[in-house]
This record gives C-alpha cells, sequence and structure tokens, in this order.
C-alpha cells in the first residue's frame, strides 16, 4: 500500500475493483465504513460479481472478468476527453510534459520494437528524447504532439463509454457513474483511494492493470496524499515482509537485485543500477544502491567480503533467467528437478495446472515440506480417489514433513500490508516436537556445510563464505537475526571532519548512514532504523495519533524511515503550500518540511530547488509513460485473457498478451470458447484462509464444502437447480460441487452475444476436516503476467453440467 | 505502554482488595479460608498473556493471546484463548470469522506432531527422530549439489548455481525467519527460490 489501513478514513471516494475487501480483509473494511460514516465518503465497487463489498457500496458495476484495461482506459479516456484532470499536478509531478522518441510507434495493439518470433519488445523506441545537456527534453506547456500528455490523450482516445460496454459488459451509465465519480476527486480538495488485490494482479496482463490504476491516481493527484494511493490489500500476514526479504527468484533483500551472468563483477552489476538524474537537481536516490548493496554482502558474507574479493560478489548465484513458480513447476515437470523444499507453502493446491503440478512431484527424488499443519502437497502420494488420483507404489518420492511451530509459538516481526513492521511476542511453548524455521534450516545449513569441511564437494567456497557467526550456530536469536536486517557500524563512522558519528558495533539509525566501503553490514536497507540505536522500534505501541489523520506514527515502524505515506511530499504544490486545507499533510513550512508525518523528501531542501517529489525516480517525477521499465508496453493497451469468450474487440491481431512467457504444451493445454464458452474465476472465502483453514474445525463448520456460483440464467440454460451437484471442466482438469444459483451474478452482453460467468472459491483440497474436494487449479492454466508471471487465475474458460446427486 | 498494566495483574489486585475488606472485616475467619478455597480463581488470572497478530491475511490485526500451562503436553505452556487486541489502532478489539477462530487453527487435528518420512513407494508416513530427516536431507542435497552444482558458465564466467532444488518460502515466516531462508537458500546457490506474492 503506498498509504496504510487507518489513512482509508481519509478519503472521499473509495472504489474497490480487483479486490473484495469486506470479505478477504474484513477488519481493514472498517476504515472503508468509518470514511462513510464519518465523511460522507462513497464507496463504489467493480467487479463480476455483486459480492460483500458491493453488497454495502453507493455504486456497483459489474465487468467481465479479464477486460479491466478497456474499463480503466475508459476512465482515463474520460478524465482526458472532459478536462478533469488535477493539471498542476500533472504538470509538475509526473513526466507528462517528457518528449518521446520520434521513432515511437503504435499501431493496431503493438508498440514499435515487436519480435514475434521472440514474443518480446525491443524497448529502445520507447525512451524520452534527449537535449544536448543530456537531460530528458520537456515541454511544460504539454503542447508537444510527441509529449506523453499529448501521446496520451491520442492513445486512449478509442475507449469511449461505447467500447468498455462492449468489451466489458458494463453498461455505459453505470461505467460513466463511475469516470464521474472518479473525476471529482481530481481537484486536490477531495480524495479517492483504491482497494485492489489478487483480482487485478492474477491475469497475463494483470501488471498493466496495476499501471491503469496508478495512471488514473496521477491524473487526479491522488498520490501522496492522505485518503490517495494505489493501495494493494495483500493476502499473507507477512507477505511484504517474506517478499521485502528477498525470497523470490531474481532478488536480493529491500528490492535489491541478484546479479545476472552477464554482470561479471560487482562495478558491472552496481553501474546499470545506480540511476544518474535524468532531468537537473534531482535525487534520484538509486545513486545510494551501492551502498545499500555492499552493506547486504556485509551481512552474507561477513569477515569473507572483503574490498578486494568485491565483498564477496562473486560467491552469489548468478542468474541465467528467472525461475518464478510457473517456470518452477514446468521444469518439474521436465523432470529437470530433483528436490523441492516447501517452506508454509503447499503448491499442489496453489500453482495453476494441478494434474501438471502432481505430475511433476511425482517425478522429484524428494520432497520436505516445513509446515504447523499437514498439506495436500505433503501427501500428494497419497489415492484419494477422484480427488488425487495416484498410485502410491509407482510414487518414489521420498517426502519428509516436519512440524514446525506455529505463529503463536515464536517472537519476531512481521509486515503488514501497510508496510507497518510489528512484533509479536511468543505466547506458548513449541507444538510436541515442533521447531521453528529458524531452528530447521540453521540444523540443515551447519549439517551441509559439516559434510563440506569433512567430505569436500563442489561450490564448497560458496556454501562456506557464507557468515554464519552466530553464538550458538544450531540457535540464531531473533535479536541477531534482526540486527543484520538493520545494519551496524563495523568500523567507527567518521563525518567529514572526522568526528565519530556512530561507534562500531552500534546498530544504524537509518539507511542514511550505510556506506559502500565495507564499514556498515545490514542486509535489507528499506528497514534500517526499525532496530536502531535506541531499541526495537516494531515493539512501539503507542496508539496516539495527534493530527487525528490516522498516522500513529509511534506504533510499530514503517518502512522506509517510519514513513506511513509515500511520496507524501506530492500533498504539497510545487511552492511547498498544501494543495487545499482539506487535504493538508506534509508542507514547507520556511525552513523545513513538516506535517504529521516523515517526508518522503530531503527534509530541508527548500520548494525552490524544484527537486521533484518522487525522489526514487531518476526524473523526480512520476510516470505516465514508464519507458522501457516494463515488458508490454509503455502505456496499457487491451489484451483479452489467454482463454477468452471473444476476441480481441479492440485490437483483432492480439491473441492473449503478445509478449507473456507460453511454455510448450501450455498453449496446447488452452480452451476455446466454442467447447467451454463459460468465463470462470477464482476467489476466497471470508471463513477460509487459503488453503490452511480447511483443516480447522470452526472454518470447516462455517463453510463445509466446495461450491459454485452461477446465475438463475445460467442455472435455467443448463437445467441445473440451487443446491444440485455440477460438474466444471476446462481443457485441464474438473472439480465437482453444489451448485449455489445467485442473482449476485449476471450474465454479460459482450459485442451483442451472452456471456456466462460462474464464481469459484479457491479454499477447498482432499486433506481436512471440509469435505474433499479436487484442487480448484486443476481448472487454471499455467500462463501468467508477461512482467510478474502471476499466474492467470481470475479468468479462463470452462463449462458447466448437472451431474446425478441429491439436491441439498 | 498500556500493555505493562495487563488485565490480568489489574484483576488480580481488583480481587486482593475485594477479600480484604468485605469478608475481612465481617470476621470470619476460617470460614473465610474455607469458602475461598471453594472458589476458582478467574481463568484469566492463571494466564500469562501477550500481544501478538493474527497469521491469516496482512491486515495483521492484533491479537491478545492467553496461554496456561498445557492439559496436554506437562510442563509445556499452550493457548488458551484468543481475542482481538482493543489496543491496536486498526483493528480496534475486532477480529473476522477466520482470526476468532485461530486457536482452533493451533490446536487443529492436522497439526504435525513429529517429523514424518515417508519411503519412496510407500503407503504411509512413519514418525522419524529429527536427527534421521535432518542427516537424511542433508545428505540428499548434498548428493544433488553436488551432481549438479554449476560453477561456470561456457563462457567462464563464475555462476555458483544450483538450479536442481527448489525452495517455496513462506509468507507467514517474519522477517527474521524470513532472513534466515534466504541467507541459507542463497548460500546454497538456489534461483529456484518463490513466495506466495504471485498467487
Amino acid at each position: 500500500m503506498t498509504n496504510s489501513w487507518t489513512d482509508i478514513k481519509n478519503a472521499d471516494v473509495v472504489w474497490i475493483m480487483g479486490g473484495n475487501a469486506a470479505e478477504a480483509h474484513p477488519c481493514g473494511f472498517k476504515w472503508v465504513t468509518e470514511a462513510k460514516a464519518e465523511r460522507g465518503a462513497k464507496l463504489m465497487v467493480v467487479d463480476p460479481r455483486f459480492n460483500r463489498s458491493a453488497a454495502v457500496a453507493d455504486h456497483y458495476a459489474p465487468i467481465r472478468s479479464g477486460s479491466d484495461i478497456t474499463f480503466l482506459s475508459g476512465v482515463i479516456n474520460y478524465l482526458l476527453t472532459n478536462d478533469k484532470i488535477h493539471k498542476e499536478y500533472v504538470r509538475n509531478f509526473t513526466n507528462a510534459a517528457f518528449i518521446v522518441r520520434d521513432d515511437f510507434e503504435f499501431n493496431e495493439g503493438l508498440f514499435s520494437g515487436y519480435d514475434e518470433s521472440k514474443r518480446s519488445y525491443d524497448r529502445s523506441t520507447w525512451e524520452y528524447k534527449f537535449g544536448p545537456d543530456g537531460f530528458a527534453m520537456r515541454d511544460m506547456t504539454l503542447q508537444d504532439p510527441r509529449c506523453v500528455f499529448q501521446l496520451m490523450k491520442k492513445h486512449f482516445a478509442q475507449y469511449t463509454p461505447e467500447l468498455v460496454e462492449r468489451v466489458s459488459g458494463t453498461p455505459k451509465d453505470k461505467f460513466l457513474k463511475v469516470a464521474d465519480w472518479v473525476a471529482s476527486t481530481a481537484n486536490g480538495e477531495r480524495a479517492m483511494t483504491i482497494m485492489y488485490a489478487l483480482g487485478w494482479t492474477q491475469h497475463s496482463h494483470g501488471a498493466q492493470n496495476i499501471r491503469c490504476a496508478a495512471m488514473i491516481q496521477l491524473l487526479c493527484g491522488n498520490i501522496g496524499i492522505p485518503g490517495g494511493g494505489v493501495n494493494a490489500l495483500r493476502g499473507h500476514s507477512n507477505v511484504q515482509g517474506i517478499t521485502d526479504v528477498g525470497t523470490l527468484t531474481a532478488a536480493i533483500p529491500g528490492y535489491l537485485a541478484l546479479p545476472t551472468e552477464q554482470e561479471t563483477t560487482l562495478e558491472s552489476h552496481l553501474a546499470k543500477r545506480t540511476f544518474k538524474p535524468l532531468t537537473p537537481n534531482q535525487t534520484s536516490y538509486w545513486q545510494n544502491y551501492r551502498k545499500f548493496y555492499v552493506s547486504f554482502l556485509k551481512s552474507q558474507f561477513g569477515a569473507n567480503a572483503t574490498k578486494e574479493n568485491e565483498f564477496g560478489y562473486n560467491y552469489l548465484p548468478k542468474l541465467d533467467g528467472i525461475y518464478d513458480c510457473i517456470k518452477m513447476f514446468d521444469l518439474m515437470h521436465q523432470g529437470k528437478t530433483t528436490g523441492l523444499i516447501c517452506q508454509g507453502f503447499n503448491p499442489l493446491m496453489a500453482i495453476p495446472n494441478s494434474n501438471k503440478s502432481r505430475e511433476g512431484l511425482a517425478k522429484l527424488k524428494f520432497l520436505v515440506s516445513m509446515d504447523p499443519i499437514e498439506t495436500d502437497t505433503a501427501r500428494f502420494w497419497e489415492n484419494h480417489g477422484e480427488f488425487n488420483n495416484i498410485d502410491p507404489a509407482k510414487v518414489q518420492t521420498e517426502v519428509f514433513m516436519l512440524p514446525v511451530t506455529s505463529f503463536a509459538e515464536e517472537e519476531g516481526s512481521v509486515t503488514n500490508s501497510s508496510r507497518v513492521i510489528q512484533w509479536k511476542w511468543k505466547a506458548a511453548d513449541p507444538y510436541f516436537e515442533s521447531r521453528t524455521d529458524i531452528e530447521i534450516l540453521s540444523d540443515l545449513f551447519v549439517r551441509m556445510r559439516k559434510m563440506y569441511e569433512k567430505d569436500g564437494g563442489k561450490g564448497k567456497d560458496a556454501i562456506l563464505a557464507v557468515d554464519w557467526s552466530y553464538k550458538d550456530p544450531l540457535h540464531p536469536t531473533v535479536d541477531e537475526l534482526q540486527t543484520e536486517l538493520n545494519g551496524k557500524a563495523l568500523t567507527d563512522l567518521k563525518d567529514a571532519e572526522g568526528k565519530v558519528v556512530r561507534a562500531a558495533g552500534q546498530r544504524l539509525a537509518s539507511f542514511g548512514e550505510m556506506r559502500d566501503d565495507g564499514s556498515t553490514d545490514g542486509c535489507m536497507w528499506i528497514y534500517t532504523g526499525f532496530y536502531g540505536p535506541t531499541g526495537n522500534m516494531a515493539q512501539r505501541r503507542d496508539n496516539s495519533d495527534p493530527s487525528g489523520l490516522g498516522v500513529y506514527g509511534n506504533w510499530g515502524f514503517a518502512w522506509p524511515a517510519n514513513r506511513r505515506i509515500q511520496y507524501n511530499r506530492a500533498s504539497a504544490d510545487p511552492d511547498g503550500k498544501p494543495w487545499s486545507e482539506k487535504k493538508k499533510y506534509m508542507f514547507w513550512n520556511g525552513e523545513r518540511w513538516s506535517g504529521p508525518d516523515v517526508p518522503d523528501y530531503v527534509p530541508t531542501i527548500p520548494p525552490d530547488r524544484a527537486v521533484g517529489p518522487f525522489i526514487m525516480n531518476a526524473e523526480g517525477v512520476s510516470r505516465l509513460w514508464v519507458r522501457g521499465l516494463m515488458a508490454d508496453g509503455p502505456f496499457p493497451v487491451h489484451m483479452e485473457p489467454f482463454e477468452s469468450p471473444t476476441g480481441n474487440l479492440v485490437f483483432p491481431k492480439l491473441k492473449g498478451n503478445p509478449v507473456a512467457r507460453v511454455f510448450k504444451g501450455d498453449l496446447e493445454a488452452l480452451g476455446t470458447s466454442k467447447d467451454f464458452p463459460i468465463v470462470g474465476t477464482t476467489y476466497r472465502l471470508t471463513e477460509h484462509f487459503h488453503y490452511w483453514t480447511k483443516t480447522v474445525h470452526a472454518n470447516a463448520v462455517m463453510q463445509p464444502e466446495f461450491f459454485v456460483e452461477m446465475s438463475e440464467e445460467l442455472a435455467k440454460e443448463k437445467g441445473i437447480k440451487h443446491g444440485q451437484r455440477i460438474r466444471v471442466w476446462s481443457k485441464r482438469g474438473e472439480v465437482k460441487g453444489k451448485a449455489v444459483v445467485t442473482k449476485r451474478l449476471k450474465p454479460f452482453k459482450i459485442d451483442g452475444k451472452t456471456v456466462h460467468e460462474v464464481g469459484l472459491p479457491l479454499n477447498f483440497g482432499f486433506i481436512g476436516e471440509t469435505k474433499k474436494a479436487s484442487p480448484i487449479n486443476s481448472l487454471t492454466s499455467a500462463i501468467g503476467d508477461s512482467n510478474s508471471q502471476t499466474p492467470e487465475f481470475k479468468a479462463f474458460l470452462v463449462n458447466v453440467e448437472p451431474i446425478a446427486g441429491p439436491v441439498a | 505502554m498500556n500493555m505493562e498494566l495487563s488485565r490480568r495483574s489489574f484483576m488480580l489486585g481488583a480481587g486482593a482488595g475485594l477479600a480484604g475488606t468485605s469478608l475481612g472485616a465481617l470476621g470470619f475467619g476460617e470460614i473465610e479460608a474455607a469458602h475461598a478455597l471453594t472458589i476458582r480463581p478467574f481463568k484469566l488470572a492463571q494466564t500469562k498473556e501477550v500481544r501478538s497478530q493474527c497469521p491469516y491475511c496482512a491486515v495483521c490485526c492484533g491479537m491478545m493471546i492467553f496461554a496456561a500451562e498445557s492439559k496436554v503436553e506437562k510442563g509445556k505452556m499452550e493457548v488458551t484463548h484468543i481475542e482481538g487486541d482493543v489496543d491496536h489502532p486498526v483493528n480496534r478489539g475486532t477480529l473476522c470469522p477466520k482470526g476468532a477462530g485461530a486457536i482452533d487453527y493451533i490446536k487443529s487435528k492436522s497439526r504435525v506432531k513429529y517429523p514424518m518420512y515417508r519411503k519412496p513407494g510407500s503407503n504411509g508416513f512413519e514418525r522419524v527422530s529429527w536427527d534421521f530427516a535432518m542427516e537424511r536431507i542433508a545428505k540428499l542435497m548434498k548428493e544433488d549439489r553436488d551432481a549438479n552444482w554449476v560453477e561456470k558458465n561456457r563462457d567462464g564466467v563464475t555462476v555458483n548455481r544450483w538450479l536442481t532444488t527448489a525452495f517455496l518460502a513462506g509468507s507467514s515466516v517474519a522477517n527474521e525467519g524470513g532472513w534466515a531462508t534466504f541467507k541459507v537458500s542463497r548460500g546454497l546457490g538456489l534461483l529456484q527460490i518463490e513466495n506466495q506474492a504471485r498467487i
């Protein structure tokens, strides 16, 4: 989230789309209720189903799954055509004025540089035009036909309300009401928050859905202000923290990058990422990348990281490509993988195309499940009839099920979706023989290192180079690990005058203290300060809120730098004055930036220095145009899901996302609308958490079995009664469950034709206390978003039919 | 900090005050003591309270978790009650249907109690010791790492990678455990690493 849960109360318009906060984040949703009750805020919900958020909304607009880009582009067009934008914000705080290269082109849905054989773009023409001074060229009047603003007007002009109705199935009047409410906030007086979740990300063009949201908020001036922002609600309790800490294929903690094999030296890696400012006077904060990187290397390799060996850079594994979960299971399916360790992860349920996943798991030599509970994955080899049809005798995989402590049996810091790091204290002892993740991984690592020391082996230097100098190597303490996350001075740190500003051994107060000469460590710069010299800030529990704006600045610690609203310099105009009294937040008081939050800016830089408010960007401003930073285009274009009930009605030549990665076999596993005319989409239930709580008695009592939501019209067409058992199948697999015939879903009219959609709750499986069900992802396809490789779980094709069985 | 004066210590204080004034003043002496023995103390008074947070979605609602000596495992503390943390600025004491029932997750019948091992081709798990499990896993991993380690690529660049074992990191692990996970998995040279951010 750019903002926070408690900040939602400052919104005048709340827009929920691609998420269902009332169902999936009920206790966070109370801040929407608060905004409605206390400010008279309006809530609008756009979703294929009239869901639980819609039930309490002031306006609901239906949309066919997978057509979000057209809907959102329609809103962008509405804002531009009707001149309902926050002009000074757009002119000064976005790259609307930047001039794009003359050779950039856009034709029939494709941008210049497309190579069909490689399914990728050469993105060089998507760059700005640079002047003789080396800086990007701009036209602050926004009139130049090649400036981003004019390109945008042209690009989005075709997304009319009529087109939105034809493609997305949203009645024109319902769409226009959404657009009008968005426009009501484009003035610095009112704010709109956008709340989304996996309903936006789980598409083959998911990242472009989020781009659209960011563009809308920038056009309205809703970024950096209270009650604004683009807010990802996020699913797991620490998915924010566990992503921050770099447990993704190409990541290093704090959003630094793992080296690629082209970056043969530390210097070649750093040179690519230490971005120089693209316009005069800018901060371009990533210029500090090397300080963060070297500090990380000092935490990873300790005394083995020296200036002479590039701080251990070459001990790190180097990438020859990325290995996200879809790729992982494709390699496994090809028989190329020996072992899989699942730490609190149930991939047989969670990964697309479960039948492919099961076949892949059966080819492993070993599988380790570290989990408090038994998972379907740990028992993938067990026959559960139609729900998990497999012959155990034929599965040669060795399986280990290791008991891990539950959340209440350990202490540590956890980061919520507002980026607030909070402490959990240990409540109880480990259940039976369970151990913490830290203990299990330490045991494994120490054991393996001993084997290498004793017997030798491949890659011995790399494994022994890792710093494991914990007081008790088998039990590193939470305190020791937290200290590494924060960082400390390794020698006395001196300022320019030679005065010691941080003594050796002391923890750092902020990432501003990090150095690139090996005199500091700290593996995750964005968290630095959360365990600073004054103590453990994650444990702070002062719930006072002097400004009344829901800031809670002394509760826990929000990364980075305890900042609660990101980009908050943009809450003031270029002169440093609040855009309006109503939205007053951070402002220049004549001497420094002040207000209830930590400024997202150098606190003493005066407004007349014209340093842009987006200090992480080399431009100093935000991006309506993303240059070459996204794989599928500098602007969003309408792309259909890979399985869709219609061709692309905007750009007929496009099939799915033209640059999405498609593995052999996955294209053949796609169905057509002839055989599978119905759109399927998956979602959570409020009574369940993913695939955990089907093993929990109370939850199983509340929601005991899998069901399928469908419209009365579809039920009539197929001869299905409410409560009747039905079969749902796609080209890849099938599931069976009861039909819930409901008015919450209505057929769509797409290009004049009736299109049905069914809703499929994802929380069931064959292990636990709920009634057995096949994995929902038996239905879904293993094709993902071209930028993030997030699987397309939210829009695919199925068919349904009634089957014999009692009608409940 | 308001948690210093916990609900438990407040109630203990209040209870002692009551016994000292009303009953004591009436002079019932031994009867009073005998009576006191028949009264069950407040359940809360016997528990240890900590502040924690909900393990489910990323709202991370504050929780008050109460624990007492386990009835199942002697000498250990077990969770006896969970409720919303009234001091927490986001959830203000509320919990959703999942969070309110989180104690059932801790006590789920599906909790794994001991390291379990399934042999190739077998139709069941057997209980094993931690030492057996960890030694076997370490051996399997070393065998695979030694067999498939890539020290240099075709261009002679040092790449130090191990591509044939994969690690799925859990998005409910705390940050400190997350860092240990990173350090170990990268230290081994793994590139097949993923968490639940995408799914």
